[in-house]
């Protein structure tokens, strides 16, 4: 198949390279060096303080030094599993990732086609406008969406009043837990979509013309071409957005917490991070938090390597 | 493999050298007590900032100049984002300020966490000190010690409108059992108004339903707490709350998200006939759709002319532990706190003075704050003083419990047990 063409095999000089094996894994450690300090300062402790925390009965007390250390073991964790909220908390939580991750890819992809098909002009306005909700801080577009969808003053509202749908007159938009979490999905959607599309875009472009000439007097269809030549060559940057997308909606905190009051009527709109604030950091109960923390990360990166393997076995190097 | 072992190595002399135990900060006392410098100030941010900032430079400007070398930094916070601010200041005495104002029902888990010092001996010297309204003065203690000079008090009553009321024919309510039955009859005559404000997140008035009702939500024995709140007697309360949050009075969907200052505003803008609301709302209300057209009464018991008792609500003045300028600290803390500013800021805001003189000569000219000095005469009650209140109340449990009676999801029975559960683990956490 066509893309075959673009990838190239390393040669490997295996003879010479055991030779120098030593001065290599210097040279390799030298050149690492900068890059794993970096990891293990940014990355690796603040995860050593989590995992560590999160063993602790830790509080504002014990951190400001009024109260001395207890060591739980992994009792904040049994505390944590046997809450039956916090299982109903991450099936909403994946749920919802689900549907802000999908909308996203979705909403993303087809207005990158849409951009590589159309003039100048209407792409220009077309950027302008992902841009404009790219770069709206989390806390001001989501302020800026709960005055147009406001009970009683919201323009949403009043413009479907005024189209004839009497009963949305002084409709609450945030009191059903299911309308509450679509339009907090639509409002991630909405913040995040321009990443996919201007990342899938560049993609889309930087495929050689030759390719697509080359697929089209071999007589394949746009659905063959789209499936056979396009998908595979975009797939390094779908799964860069996959993946992105996945981390950034799981760990979603401030639409949630902005939009629905910090959760949502008797906690139904709770996603972890806002549950894991609730429980814990707002009530200063760092070990409980620390702990959810932990969960957190676990889980995400089971869901990375599940996904990238996943890849794997169909069979295309990324 | 030699390069590995290196690296293993490395990480475990590192976990080593962090030591396996999170940080604890030192204790906080810096011991030294300059007289020149910069003290910090924080004070609460307020909607409508600008006569607060008014009173309280001037005050700065009194200080300065009554002490050479002295600069007074204030900075206002946000009320909804204090916790994050005191907690970092409480763990970084660098970013900690000297005086800073408080909540009061913050004060107990700030005590345990070390961040405010013990000023009793401090406001026993003080002259104006003694006429400290003592139930206020309550407030500011923890086990018997005076931790912050009580800056004012927020009370609240019941708003009313008095247009619609003369319009309909109808009365004040008499007792706590009557305003149910007087919003409904209020919303159906005038389906465009919410016959009493309330909401699913305002703890502060539903607490005096269940203080009338003869229930409490905790109970002190031998030092611990307990939650009480699956009582008989405050479901009683909770029940005859709840009913407000009905279609027929205030709709769920409308307000069950609202706080203490949502189920205000509604009332500011005139879509509603009734609210609960405290003396510091009286600027808000003014400004209004509702300014000229409104009265205020104690919330009623549940007797005839009875008070429900009200939650003494109310701000203080605190010198932290980490302070370096502890008798500057301290003299700004009696100043800004004093008769002279207490007054200015009633003027300015309308904040209830915590001195049992000045609340008395204020209650004799000023009809509006008749009725919160009646209620304050009447006995007014506080959250337990522990610092698991603060985690209760950052864990939402109360507005949970409202809200999910409200919404049906749970009767009360079982929205109490929960709660009371939740409360229970707090205490014993």
């Amino acid at each position: 198949m066509t893309h075959q063409v673009m990838v190239a095999e390393p040669v490997h000089d295996v003879p010479a390279r055991q030779g120098k094996r030593r001065g290599d894994g210097w040279a390799a450690a030298r050149y690492l060096t900068p890059t794993l300090l970096i990891l293990g300062g940014l990355l690796g402790y603040p995860l050593y303080q989590l995992v560590l925390i999160s063993l602790f009965d830790y509080g504002q007390e014990q951190a400001s030094g009024g109260a001395p250390l207890e060591f739980l073991g992994l009792g904040n964790y049994q505390k944590l599993f046997g809450d039956p909220q916090f299982w109903t908390v991450l099936t909403q939580t994946v749920g919802f990732a689900a549907v802000c991750v999908i909308g996203t890819l979705a909403v993303g992809g087809a207005l990158a086609v849409l951009a590589s098909r159309v003039r100048a002009v209407p792409r220009m306005i077309l950027f302008l406008a992902a841009l404009g909700a790219w770069a709206t801080p989390a806390v001001a577009g989501s302020t800026v969406w709960m005055f147009l969808f406001d009970t009683d003053f919201g323009l949403v509202n009043e413009v479907l009043v005024g189209l004839g749908f009497d009963g949305m007159a002084n409709y609450s938009w945030t009191y059903d837990k299911f309308v509450a979490f679509g339009l907090v999905a639509a409002q991630v959607i909405w913040c995040s979509f321009p990443f996919v599309m201007v990342t899938l875009y560049a993609g889309i472009i930087a495929i050689p013309k030759e390719i697509l000439e080359a697929a089209s007097l071999d007589g394949a269809s746009t659905a063959r071409t789209v499936r056979t030549v396009i998908l595979p060559l975009l797939r390094p940057l779908l799964v860069i957005v996959t993946i992105q997308s996945i981390i950034w909606d799981f760990k979603l905190f401030t639409q949630i917490y902005v939009m629905t009051g910090g959760g949502g009527v008797a906690g139904n709109n709770l996603v972890l991070n806002v549950y894991a604030y609730q429980k814990a950091f707002a009530a200063s109960e760092y070990g409980m938090g620390s702990a959810i923390g932990v969960v957190m990360t676990v889980l995400l990166l089971a869901v990375t390597l599940v996904y990238l393997r996943a890849l794997r076995r169909s069979g295309e190097p990324l | 493999m030699r390069l590995r072992r290196l690296l293993v190595i490395g990480a475990l002399g590192t976990l080593a050298l962090s030591g396996c135990a999170p940080v604890q900060s030192a204790s906080q006392s810096s011991g030294t007590d300059e007289k020149s410098g910069t003290l910090r100030v924080w004070l609460f941010d307020e909607v409508n900032r600008a006569p607060k900032e008014a009173v309280v430079a001037e005050a700065v400007k009194e200080f300065e100049a009554r002490n050479a070398g002295v600069k007074v930094d204030v900075q206002y916070i946000q009320i909804a984002s204090r916790a994050e601010r005191f907690k970092a200041a409480f763990s970084d005495a660098k970013s900690s300020p000297d005086v800073a104002e408080f909540g009061n029902t913050d004060l107990a888990g700030y005590v345990a966490s070390g961040g405010f010092t013990d000023v009793t001996a401090d406001v026993s010297a003080w002259p104006e000190g003694k006429d400290l309204d003592p139930s206020v003065l309550e407030t500011g203690k923890v086990d018997g010690k005076v931790y912050g000079v009580p800056w004012f008090v927020g009370l609240r009553a019941l708003y009313y409108r008095t247009d619609v009321f003369a319009e309909l024919g109808v009365q004040p309510p008499k007792t706590i059992e009557e305003i149910a039955p007087l919003a409904r009859r209020i919303r159906q005559a005038k389906p465009e108004l919410y016959g009493i404000s309330v909401g699913g997140k305002y703890t502060y008035a539903m607490l005096p339903f269940v203080w009338a009702a003869g229930g409490e939500i905790a109970r002190q024995d031998n030092g611990k707490w307990s939650s009480t709140v699956d009582s008989s007697a405050a479901r009683a309360g909770i029940a005859r709350y709840t009913e407000l949050l009905k279609d027929d009075i205030c709709p769920p969907a409308q307000c069950a998200q609202n706080g203490g200052d949502a189920s205000v505003q509604q009332f500011v803008s005139g879509k509603a006939a009734m609210t609960i609301g405290g003396n510091f709302n009286r600027q808000a209300v003014e400004a209004g759709a509702a300014k000229g057209k409104y009265a205020v009464v104690p919330l009623p018991g549940t007797a005839a002319g009875s008070v429900a008792p009200a939650f003494a609500g109310g701000n203080l003045l605190g010198v932290l532990k980490s302070t370096q300028r502890r008798t500057l600290a301290k003299d700004f803390m009696q100043l800004l706190g004093g008769k002279q500013y207490q007054e200015k800021l009633y003027r300015a805001m309308g904040n209830l003075p915590t001195f049992s003189d000045l609340q008395r000569t204020l209650g004799a000219n000023d009809p509006f704050v008749k009725p919160f000095i009646t209620t304050s005469e009447a006995g007014t009650r506080f959250v337990p003083a522990t610092p698991a209140w603060a985690k209760i109340d950052a864990q939402a449990v109360l507005p949970n419990m409202i809200q999910q009676v409200i919404t049906g999801a749970q009767p009360i029975d079982q929205a109490s047990s929960a709660a009371a559960q939740l409360m229970n683990s707090a205490f014993t956490s």
